[in-house]
């Protein structure tokens, strides 16, 4: 639906983008994840048509988005980081406004400004002066505008920035429950979102893609390792010796020690094999307690901060 | 067409939704207000002085021309009027979009520029006009009470027309190049009161074809042809090239707003 080619960026003597490609299918939710200023706006940007890309190609339902632009500005809803609305005029007026510059039909424009307002539950609002509206009715109103033409593709940039938790959470339903009829782009920097929205992530830094796939797939990738939190009680050198031995487990590391001789121990495989019952075995075959075991993943904070730190690690080549 | 009709009643909407219309007809109609009884106390004055030196002298008393002594002068003062309410009804157009970034909205909207740009010139004229139409009162006062040519008044409003839609012009090609609206307001009305003064020093300018382009360019030896009411098409043309430049230039600082940078 969406194809990015070797798009580079410059403004004036500064280049944002280098070279990125990525191609987002029908009906996919992808989330563009990246520090600020790493050329997550900038891209969306591009795709929308607000700017031009200084090389590469773009094409958007199969719209060029230089050549076609028009075409592709109908088949796109987008949704700018601050919503674009017009202050002094009300919440109808401006979806009003909105569908007859999309070119929806006169006939036509009632029915889906009702079903967006319904959508986006502002119906409550309808009559309300833009500027007046909280910050989460804004968002909503700047998502119903990106809705109201029925796209089939959604650019949606930080679409939860400055919302209260309660107004997350239901904006994030919203574009979960879009997502069987839209291709969805969703741009943001908080990370817990796209392990909830997105199916599909890709990391950008420094106006490189350095990662993209899913979040399976890029946990495993720079993990290599699997970690184990071992909670058992019993004499501290034995139970590393014995746990050590084990075959599969590589490390075991003491990381505290509560009274009753409590340990708290990290132990560390590789992934192929899963040593959880071998431990538990072991442990409970010694008589020792065991009193927890569990799998320690890694959290998307850290797999985002590897892949934005430091060495980049390319995701897999197209 | 329905694109810049959309465009065209937003714009019209944002103006009356907020003050910004009422407050510049009221400024409009306060200050022509003051100039239309200014001058007809001054007409009314020297009618009456010049009925008194008639009497005096035992003679007849000289015609007293309304159209030459009052509207006239009037209508010439409704365009210098024009041409700053145009900078301020034009201020905004496109300045505070860039401000709001609802620039964004429209430009990632299928909207072509050409359409843009009449949406937004026609909804500024149309303010022009609206602003414009309460000050017929004065005419048809005067209409009441005395006997004006109508033709004349007819004709001056047609040039005034023109003068607004060459300010609303220049004022919206201005509003494209910044997001500042005083820069706007301000960068307009700079412009507007070059081309009206641009031939004062016109006995001065020794060579012949300078001078003669300095005063093909003023504004006001064009309009003036109006206030005496004649219709002349080089006049026409003049105003209506000036109308195309500017919005072609507009047009064109557009276009660059997406591929500059």
């Amino acid at each position: 639906m969406i194809d990015v080619h070797n798009v580079s960026k410059k403004f004036g003597t500064k280049q944002v983008l280098f070279n990125i490609s990525f191609a987002v299918t029908k009906g996919e939710i992808v989330g563009f994840l990246g520090p600020n200023a790493a050329g997550k706006t900038t891209t969306m940007r591009i795709i929308t048509c607000y700017l031009p890309a200084t090389e590469g190609t773009v094409t958007v339902a199969g719209y060029d988005v230089f050549d076609q632009s028009l075409d592709v500005r109908r088949n796109i809803g987008y949704m700018p980081e601050n919503p674009p609305l017009y202050y002094d005029m009300s919440v109808y007026s401006y979806l009003d406004f909105v569908a007859r510059i999309k070119g929806i039909q006169g006939k036509n424009i009632k029915k889906r400004i009702d079903a967006v307002m319904e959508r986006v539950s502002i119906t409550n609002v309808r009559d309300r002066i833009c500027g007046r509206l909280s910050k989460g009715y804004r968002q909503r109103v700047g998502l119903a505008q990106a809705l109201i033409h029925n796209p089939p593709v959604l650019i949606l940039d930080e679409p939860t920035s400055g919302l209260d938790p309660k107004q997350i959470v239901e904006v994030r339903q919203m574009i979960k429950s879009l997502s069987a009829d839209h291709t969805i782009v969703i741009s943001t920097h908080i990370l817990p979102e796209v392990k909830l929205t997105c199916e599909r992530v890709l990391i950008i830094n420094e106006g490189r893609i350095v990662a993209e796939g899913t979040l399976e797939h890029l946990t495993q990738k720079i993990k290599g390792k699997e970690k184990f939190q071992v909670e058992v009680a019993g004499p501290k050198e034995d139970i590393i010796r014995v746990l050590k031995s084990i075959p599969g487990v590589e490390g075991a590391t003491i990381e505290k020690t509560e009274m009753n001789n409590k340990h708290q121990i990290m132990l560390e495989s590789d992934v192929k094999s899963d040593v959880r019952k071998d431990i538990a075995r072991t442990i409970v075959e010694n008589k020792w307690d065991l009193f927890e075991l569990r799998n320690v993943s890694m959290t998307i904070e850290e797999i985002f901060m590897k892949y934005t730190a430091g060495e980049k690690v390319y995701g897999e080549e197209k | 067409m329905r694109t810049i009709w959309a465009l065209f009643k937003k714009e019209l909407r944002l103006y009356f939704v907020s003050p910004i219309a009422y407050g510049l007809i009221a400024g409009f109609l306060i200050i022509t207000g003051f100039f239309f009884y200014f001058l007809l106390s001054m007409f009314l004055e020297s009618t009456a002085r010049s009925m008194m030196m008639a009497q005096y002298y035992r003679q007849m008393p000289p015609p007293v021309n309304v159209n030459l002594e009052l509207i006239r002068p009037l209508i010439s003062n409704f365009a210098f009027l024009g041409l700053i309410m145009g900078s301020m009804i034009t201020m905004r157009l496109i300045a505070e979009e860039k401000k709001l970034m609802t620039i964004e909205l429209i430009l990632t909207s299928p909207v072509t520029t050409f359409q843009l740009v009449m949406g937004k010139f026609l909804a500024g004229f149309a303010l022009f006009c609206i602003m414009l139409l309460p000050t017929s009162l004065y005419f048809i006062i005067l209409d009441f009470f005395g006997d004006p040519e109508i033709t004349p008044i007819i004709i001056g409003y047609i040039g005034l027309l023109l003068i607004g839609g060459v300010f609303t012009a220049i004022g919206l090609m201005v509003s494209s190049f910044t997001e500042n609206q005083l820069i706007a307001v301000a960068l307009t009305l700079s412009i507007s009161v070059l081309l009206w003064v641009v031939d004062w020093p016109v006995s001065y300018i020794t060579q012949p074809t300078v001078s003669a382009i300095v005063s093909y360019i003023a504004l006001p030896a064009h309009f003036d042809d109006f206030t005496k009411g004649v219709l002349d098409i080089k006049h026409i043309s003049y105003f209506l090239s000036l109308i195309i430049l500017s919005l072609y230039l507009t047009y064109r600082s557009l276009e660059s707003l997406r591929w500059r940078t």
